[in-house]
């Protein structure tokens, strides 16, 4: 019995010295300790203010855009092959759900080749399924899984391009993750500490879309002298883009651009400031093997013309083509360093896939974080000090075990936290606050019952133990129920309500510990000094 | 000193008190929300845009009003945020989220702020805006300030004003003499070019509604599965009546708590359900604590009817209920009144939550399974004393009524 007593009690000691470490490492000073706390105990954004962001990816975009590359590509093929066609189009989709209705159209194929048209489209685009509407017009969509993969795919780009820009704001933790399940295509940032929520989402979501194309006219002033050159309509197949304006300089300029790029950001793969050799600045990048073929054929036909580089419909920088360009080149004739660096920053952090549009926005001012956490603990220190008195009051010395082991308990509580790096909320602050209120039902529990066994007339060796015995049953009853209700909770709910069950579960299981072994251990530490322990002080 | 020992309440026998009470309780509750058009929904769950704001002196609602409208502007009648008031706005899509920021804030800004001015307002801006508007005038009013240190000033001065008592407000200038490192040169510059507005954003919350609408259901959900999961726990560990009594009288405690925050007019959002779904586990406890006794009480008596049983088993655990509750109420009670703003409705759902939980495990939970029995028991009882009077041993047909039987 007495070895077994010390086997525990070394447990014990080591599980507090372990707790603490975790919490406060092993501080030099007393404001050391506090910068452990801070370090290991982080704060969830509502407690620590920043600002939280569920951004829709607009998944239609992408695979729209996919459609006009291949038509774009289908009109060079069928050229090559003498197939004649009338139109081509790629129908308007402007929600998420409706992606999977894109399709393009070709219409006007004589019926004469419909076979070489087939074949053609069976061998060069395996990834579309073709349909005839009748004899001379088709509509092509993307097959099903390529689909699922397209859209998945985009949503794991718009993570990424997302996360390169918010690095740019040096933000030490933040978070960009897909949520909500897979057909939801949304997207998680939370940023905490970020008090201005206004420029995070300006760098995150309007530069949406980068493209390069080509410049068929320009520039104008103004968008009505654009079209009066053309008399009053674009040709076909172009639009008309808007300078970006530059500093102090007025006045608008007007660009007439290709509608479908030569090369998108998708095929953008870094891009870097730099000065050529007369000291002027420029931008140089690089793309991708496939958009370098691309981009080779185009510069190369198109040398002495321009392109715009466009970036969410506005021409960043237009520059003229000096030489076939392949997968690597320069963008020259920039004003300033703070031009290529920008220029650079956009090409280089990608180009978002697609659209991103806010479909939550939660922020939290600093001062409100402050307040919370202050009256977090003032409810915790005032709920924890009431529970102390009662009990002692009521189970007298047997109530300093009961404090003991919900002291231990929260010291364990907050040390798992800060072990799985947890992210204490508010409702995670409630939550601790609730373990100490069930901690002590377990206390109760087993006091209740082994006063009743003394009352029976069990001597105080075999009360505990029957009381403990007893009472450990119902213990792991309740304690089970509540786990499952936290389960579900961390299953359905988000961002604090997880952190709340998250800690509730933590605090649950301490507790078995905690209730159970150390309190234990502690009655049997008082029962083995005196052999014959008449009383017992409950 | 021991409250409540060998306590021999009759709980049971008083049971149709407490199940009419919960009854009227109920009704009245669907009565408020039927009254009220509908359960009065947070932003979680309903979508829109909500923007907590706080001011120095008492908030002029009726202008805010005025300048925003279409908004819901509510006052916070607790204490310690009498100056904060809810601007809400409703969404009908999520385009509408960005422009309603826009336009709440512009509103407020052209309305109590000094737009106009050239001023950068102080109360409201960001670590980054205070030091880009700083850094040319401080070098020109000759205070030499490299970027580390502008960064430093720039953090001491906004932490002071987000930390309490401030929490975000200054009101005037010389407050901010006690900052580490601020003299009169830098005192001078921040008259110059800032101005303090008498109110501060602090918070901010936008929601589509197409995603509170999922939110909703997801949480709706998450209640279900967690009844059905504990059912099946209780089902298992006792007999499927003390399952299905059990889930009866959680039930009965959520519909009850939602009945109360509609009456008392307080929203439901995320928070909320976390503290229903807290309740019914805490609820569930104390149910299982009292079958749990019963379950054990039955093995040892013979013939006692279930009545008895029952209410021997809730006076045995009646100082444990009372210990319990009581703590967990006070732990409680601790958040509702220091808690803040935030917690508010969590804690009020824990309020009612624990003190319906309470009840309906003895005088809901109980009865349907007393309830349950002796309708059984009538239809076999020909049958039992049969089978009762043929047996020589009594040990035998204690075991083999079938009514009686738990693992």
């Amino acid at each position: 019995m007495k070895k077994n007593l010390t086997a525990r009690t070394v447990v014990i000691v080591v599980t507090i010295l372990l707790s603490v470490f975790l919490i406060i490492d092993i501080p030099k000073s007393g404001a050391d300790v506090v910068k452990n706390l801070q370090n290991n105990i982080r704060l969830g954004l509502d407690l620590k203010g920043g600002t939280h962001l569920v951004m829709q990816v607009q998944v239609q975009d992408a695979v729209k855009a996919d459609a006009e590359q291949t038509a774009d590509r289908l009109k060079e093929d069928l050229k090559k092959q003498n197939i004649a066609w009338n139109s081509m189009d790629v129908n308007e989709v402007s929600r998420v759900e409706d992606a999977d209705k894109v399709s393009l159209s070709i219409k006007g194929v004589p019926a004469t080749q419909s076979s070489a048209f087939r074949s053609l489209v069976a061998e060069r685009y395996p990834s579309y399924v073709l349909t005839a509407q009748n004899s001379t017009d088709y509509t092509a969509q993307l097959k099903a899984s390529e689909l699922l993969d397209l859209k998945s795919d985009t949503v794991k780009r718009a993570v990424d391009t997302i996360g390169n820009r918010i690095d740019q704001l040096g933000l030490a933790e933040k978070s960009v993750q897909p949520y909500g399940g897979g057909s939801t295509y949304q997207i998680l940032i939370q940023l905490p500490g970020v008090d201005d929520p206004a420029r995070a989402k300006e760098l995150i979501g309007t530069a949406a879309v980068l493209e390069i194309c080509d410049v068929k006219d320009g520039p104008y002033s103004s968008r009505d002298a654009a079209l009066a050159q053309h008399g009053g309509v674009l040709p076909l197949g172009t639009r008309l883009v808007r300078a970006k304006p530059r500093g102090t300089s007025e006045g608008e300029q007007w660009y007439l651009v290709s509608k479908s790029p030569v090369i998108s950001g998708r095929e953008m793969r870094n891009a870097r400031p730099g000065q050529d050799d007369m000291r002027k600045w420029e931008t140089s990048f690089n793309l991708s093997p496939d958009g370098g073929k691309r981009f080779g054929k185009y510069t190369e036909a198109n040398i002495g013309n321009k392109l715009a580089v466009v970036l969410d419909g506005q021409a960043v920088s237009v520059a003229t083509i000096q030489s076939k360009i392949e997968d690597s080149g320069r963008i020259t004739g920039l004003g300033s360093e703070e031009e290529s660096v920008d220029l650079s920053r956009y090409l280089r952090s990608g180009s978002l896939p697609a659209r991103v549009t806010p479909n939550e926005e939660r922020s939290i001012g600093p001062s409100l974080g402050n307040d919370s956490i202050h009256e977090g603990i003032v409810a915790g220190v005032a709920g924890l000090v009431a529970v102390v008195v009662v009990m002692l009051v009521y189970y007298k010395r047997s109530g300093v075990n009961a404090v003991l082991a919900l002291v231990l308990n929260t010291i364990i509580l907050l040390a798992a936290v800060s072990w799985f790096h947890a992210v204490l909320t508010l409702p995670g602050i409630a939550g601790i606050i609730l373990t100490i209120g069930m901690a002590v039902d377990s206390n109760v529990l087993i006091f209740e019952r082994i006063r009743e066994e003394l009352r029976s007339g069990k001597s105080v060796v075999a009360a505990v133990d029957t009381g403990f015995n007893k009472a450990w049953w119902t213990i792991v009853d309740t304690h089970v129920t509540t786990v499952v209700s936290c389960a579900f909770l961390f299953l359905f709910g988000e961002g604090p309500v997880r952190g709340f069950a998250v800690t509730l579960v933590i605090g649950l299981i301490a507790n078995v510990f905690t209730a159970v072994f150390v309190s234990r251990t502690i009655f049997d530490y008082e029962l083995s000094g005196s052999r014959q322990l008449q009383e017992l002080s409950i | 000193m021991q409250l409540f020992k060998n306590t021999n309440y009759d709980f049971l026998g008083k049971k149709w008190p407490f199940i009419i009470a919960s009854l009227v309780l109920t009704a009245a509750g669907f009565a408020s929300i039927i009254v009220r058009g509908g359960i009065k929904y947070g932003i979680d769950f309903k979508g829109g845009a909500l923007m907590t704001v706080k001011f120095a002196d008492t908030p002029p609602l009726e202008k805010i009003r005025s300048v925003i409208p279409g908004a819901s502007v509510q006052n916070f009648t607790d204490p310690q945020t009498k100056n904060e008031v809810e601007i809400g706005i409703e969404l009908q899509e999520e385009r509408e989220l960005n422009l309603s920021r826009q336009k709440m804030e512009t509103a407020l800004a052209t309305t109590f702020g000094q737009p106009n001015s050239g001023k950068l307002d102080f109360n409201n801006a960001s670590q980054q805006a205070l030091i880009e508007r700083l850094r040319d005038p401080l070098a020109r009013n000759g205070v030499a300030s490299s970027e580390p240190q502008l960064q430093k000033l720039a953090a001491d001065l906004l932490n002071f004003r987000n930390t309490p008592p401030r929490s975000g407000l200054i009101t005037d200038f010389g407050q901010l003499s006690s900052v580490p490192g601020v003299n009169a040169g830098i005192l001078n510059t921040l008259k110059q070019e800032c101005y303090l507005s008498p109110y501060t954003v602090i918070k901010t919350e936008m929601v589509g509604p197409k995603v509170g609408a999922e939110l909703r259901n997801k949480a709706v959900l998450a209640t279900l599965y967690a009844l059905a999961g504990m059912l099946a726990y209780i089902a298992f560990r006792f007999e499927w009546i003390y399952g299905l009594g059990a889930v009866i009288a959680v039930f009965h405690d959520t519909l009850i708590t939602i009945g109360l925050f509609s009456i008392f007019n307080e929203a439901i959002d995320m928070t909320v359900i976390a503290a229903l779904l807290t309740l019914v586990g805490y609820s569930m406890n104390d149910t299982i604590v009292i079958f749990d006794r019963i379950r054990e009480n039955l093995k040892i008596t013979r013939r006692e009817p279930l009545e008895a049983v029952m209410n021997k088993a809730v006076n045995q655990t009646l100082s444990r209920t009372i210990m319990t509750s009581g703590l967990t109420f006070l732990t409680i009670i601790a958040l509702f009144l220091f808690g803040g703003p935030v917690l508010h409705p969590f804690s009020f759902a824990l309020v009612c939550g624990v003190i319906v939980g309470t009840y309906s495990s003895v005088f809901i939970a109980s009865p349907i399974v007393l309830f349950w029995h002796n309708y059984t028991d009538k239809r076999k009882r020909p049958r039992a004393a049969l089978l009762a009077s043929a047996q020589a041993r009594p040990e035998t047909a204690a075991r083999k009524s079938p009514s009686r039987a738990v693992k």
